[in-house]
């Protein structure tokens, strides 16, 4: 993996006379000391993080915790105190008024919380505005911004005006008119915050689908922990300008850093974040096509379990065989694709948990999890599942 | 000992007149050349206003009435518009709207880059502020004596003295419009790396321009008020006509003039409303 936003003790701080207070900042005065003696806010504290290319990396934090600032660092709307930011191997602070601007055209878009659109421009206007300011013709921008409106949904809309529509949709604009231009990065400044709890987690699947075909470099920030750790690859905790803790959401919720952390981690619906590929055993015991009720038996007898999937040469699942069953086939001599039993429930590993609670509380089957092959990769037991509930 | 002691005496006003001889004798020819300029595009206007034959100028005001507001608004202005030519002040009108609406277009040249400035710079705001509230505080007749000291007697100094009167709408609604419009928008302009020019002209004055139009409608308001006092450093026109009314006591004169300087307020107030309104956004 590539390496494509780099950035190294970052400081942000907000006053006439920065750089002097950088100092006690370094020292370690606290940032609510440093308000009252000196009048300057700190809005970033030493922050150092990569991000991946493709990789979708969530910053999440309360308000005031400094993440909106962060993220205006990253594209130089808040010019930095201290530190550097390398965007493909390259000091982005150090840009002069041109290169910042080429930077700005070319390889990063941002969407916005109250999503910034122009209202005095029509729904094409707004998604061309980038590839306008690069002078690219008429004929040709417009081409590419009615193409990136089909892509978020909005065909159609393109003449009116954004405040003819709804907020999810003029978020789409928003995400539009960034990717019109066609970025390597996206900064996405709590974009899906002003938006009702429905239409923003259609969003957030929309987002997760457009990402698997795009592979963009995303940093996405969010006060609400669940939409992190939904859509992070991974995720950085901010208070107070401080990132406290960077790490793939799983590995935060094992292990959270201190009291802050654990204190979000404890709000989080599991059953939202973990997938079936978190919870899945790996089959230690299953049996093939081409053995015989005897060995079934044998099996499960081995494994302490009542009932074992049976796969084809392919791993391919072909159904479950009960212990019950298998003792009665052996006593009438049955073979084993007699037996199989096939009403029990399937699933693919990125499936969410939340999900999966009706099958497993009514399966009396453990849950299959197949590739898109149809391959066994996993077993889930109903206290997996369940058991999320509670912890 | 109840009054003012005589000896502390400070004539700021000589000062100001030094400041202003020493600028026509030091400067006569900018003055001179200003005035050439302003007057050519005074004559300009009048002359274009004079050639439009007056049964189409009503179809015009009609129109627009119509378009901006409704029929019924387009048909009063067209009556009102009428009854001032059958006072036969047809011409006179002309010649004042001509001097209106050139006051207008410099106070457009001057005004919107002011505001502009003042937007963007905290200190320049600070500093203007307190001269705006002085030109519109100043008593109106005030501007007649520079205005006649730079540039004598006529269409000029009128030209230059309603300007100095109805230029501060214009900057403070520019400097307003510019001021309000939502940061992320502009940050979002910037984020796509528009330069300072394509961020004024794509983004910022065109979500200021309701604003500036409301600016202009009240430049315009005030251009027009101003007729009466520039008569009397030799501008022709309705206001002469009401100077001459006052003069001589001529109450008919008088009425006829002062009702169509109301009429034609009205209308231009009310058509460039409805314009401006054309200029709003949906919120």
């Amino acid at each position: 993996m590539t390496v494509k936003v780099k950035v190294e003790n970052l400081y942000k701080i907000f006053g006439r006379n920065s750089k002097a207070v950088l100092k006690k900042v370094k020292n370690g005065v606290s940032k609510e000391k440093i308000f009252k003696e000196n009048g300057h806010t700190v809005g970033v504290n030493d922050a150092s993080f990569e991000v991946n290319e493709g990789e979708m990396f969530v910053i999440m934090g309360l308000s005031g915790s400094g993440k909106s600032t962060l993220i205006r660092c990253l594209n130089l709307l808040n010019k930095v105190t201290d530190g550097k930011i390398y965007v493909d191997g390259e000091n982005v602070v150090e840009y002069n008024k041109a290169q910042l601007r080429e930077y700005r055209q070319k390889k990063v878009g941002m969407v916005f919380q109250h999503f910034g659109l122009f209202t005095h421009r029509t729904v094409l206007d707004n998604v061309a505005y980038g590839l306008e300011i690069k002078g690219i013709s008429r004929e040709k921008r417009y081409k590419i911004a009615k193409k990136t409106l089909d892509t978020v949904g909005l065909d159609g809309w393109a003449d009116s005006y954004p405040n003819e529509l709804s907020g999810g949709m003029q978020q789409r604009v928003g995400l539009a008119r960034a990717l019109a231009n066609d970025p390597d990065i996206l900064l996405m400044d709590e974009p899906f915050s002003a938006l009702d709890p429905l239409i923003r987690r259609e969003m957030q699947q929309e987002l997760l689908d457009l990402q698997s075909d795009l592979k963009k470099t995303i940093i996405f920030i969010t006060h609400d922990i669940n939409e992190a750790f939904k859509l992070g690859d991974r995720v950085a905790i901010m208070k107070d300008g401080i990132i406290e803790q960077i790490g793939m959401p799983d590995e935060i919720l094992a292990n959270p850093i201190n009291e802050y952390v654990q204190n979000f981690v404890q709000d989080i619906d599991r059953t939202k974040i973990l997938q079936a590929r978190n919870v899945m055993f790996k089959p230690s015991s299953i049996i093939s096509m081409k053995d015989g009720p005897k060995i079934a038996i044998k099996e499960m007898e081995q494994s302490g379990i009542s009932s074992v999937f049976v796969v084809d040469k392919d791993r391919k699942l072909q159904g479950i065989v009960t212990i019950d069953d298998a003792i009665k086939a052996v006593k009438e001599n049955r073979k084993l694709k007699d037996i199989l039993i096939h009403d029990y429930h399937t699933t693919n590993p990125d499936t969410y948990l939340q999900d999966l609670i009706p099958y497993a509380t009514e399966g009396k089957y453990p849950i299959a999890v197949l590739d898109e092959n149809e391959r066994l990769q996993g077993i889930i037991v109903r206290v997996s599942v369940l058991s999320s509930l509670v912890s | 000992m109840s009054l003012f002691p005589e000896t502390l005496r400070l004539d700021l006003g000589i000062y100001v007149e030094r400041f202003v001889k020493w600028l026509t004798v030091n400067y006569g020819d900018v003055f001179e050349a200003i005035s050439n300029g302003v007057l050519a595009f005074l004559l300009q206007i009048e002359k274009l206003l004079m050639w439009v034959p007056w049964w189409m100028v009503l179809g015009i005001v009609f129109i627009v009435g119509w378009r901006t507001k409704n029929t019924r608004s387009g048909f009063t202005f067209a009556v009102l518009l009428f009854l001032i030519g059958t006072f036969g002040y047809w011409k006179l009108m002309m010649m004042t709207l001509a001097i209106v609406l050139t006051s207008v277009v410099f106070s457009l040249l001057i005004g919107v880059p002011i505001g502009i400035l003042m937007a963007y710079n905290v200190r320049v705001s600070v500093v203007i502020k307190p001269i705006l509230d002085a030109m519109q505080t100043m008593p109106s007749f005030v501007y007649l004596i520079p205005a006649i000291m730079l540039f004598g007697m006529g269409k000029v100094p009128g030209v230059f003295a309603t300007t100095i009167y109805a230029v501060p709408p214009v900057i403070r609604l520019t400097r307003l419009g510019i001021h309000r419009v939502p940061k992320e928008m502009v940050e979002a302009a910037h984020s796509y790396g528009s330069s300072f020019w394509q961020t004024l002209i794509k983004v910022e004055l065109p979500q200021a321009l309701p604003t500036i139009m409301t600016g202009i409608n009240q430049t315009t308001m005030m251009a027009l008020s101003m007729v009466v006092v520039t008569s009397m450093i030799g501008v022709k026109g309705l206001g002469d006509e009401v100077l001459i009314g006052i003069n001589r006591l001529d109450i008919g004169r008088g009425f006829n003039s002062g009702i169509s300087i109301v009429f034609m307020a009205i209308i231009i107030d009310r058509v460039s409303q409805g314009i401006a309104s054309r200029f709003k956004y949906p919120e």
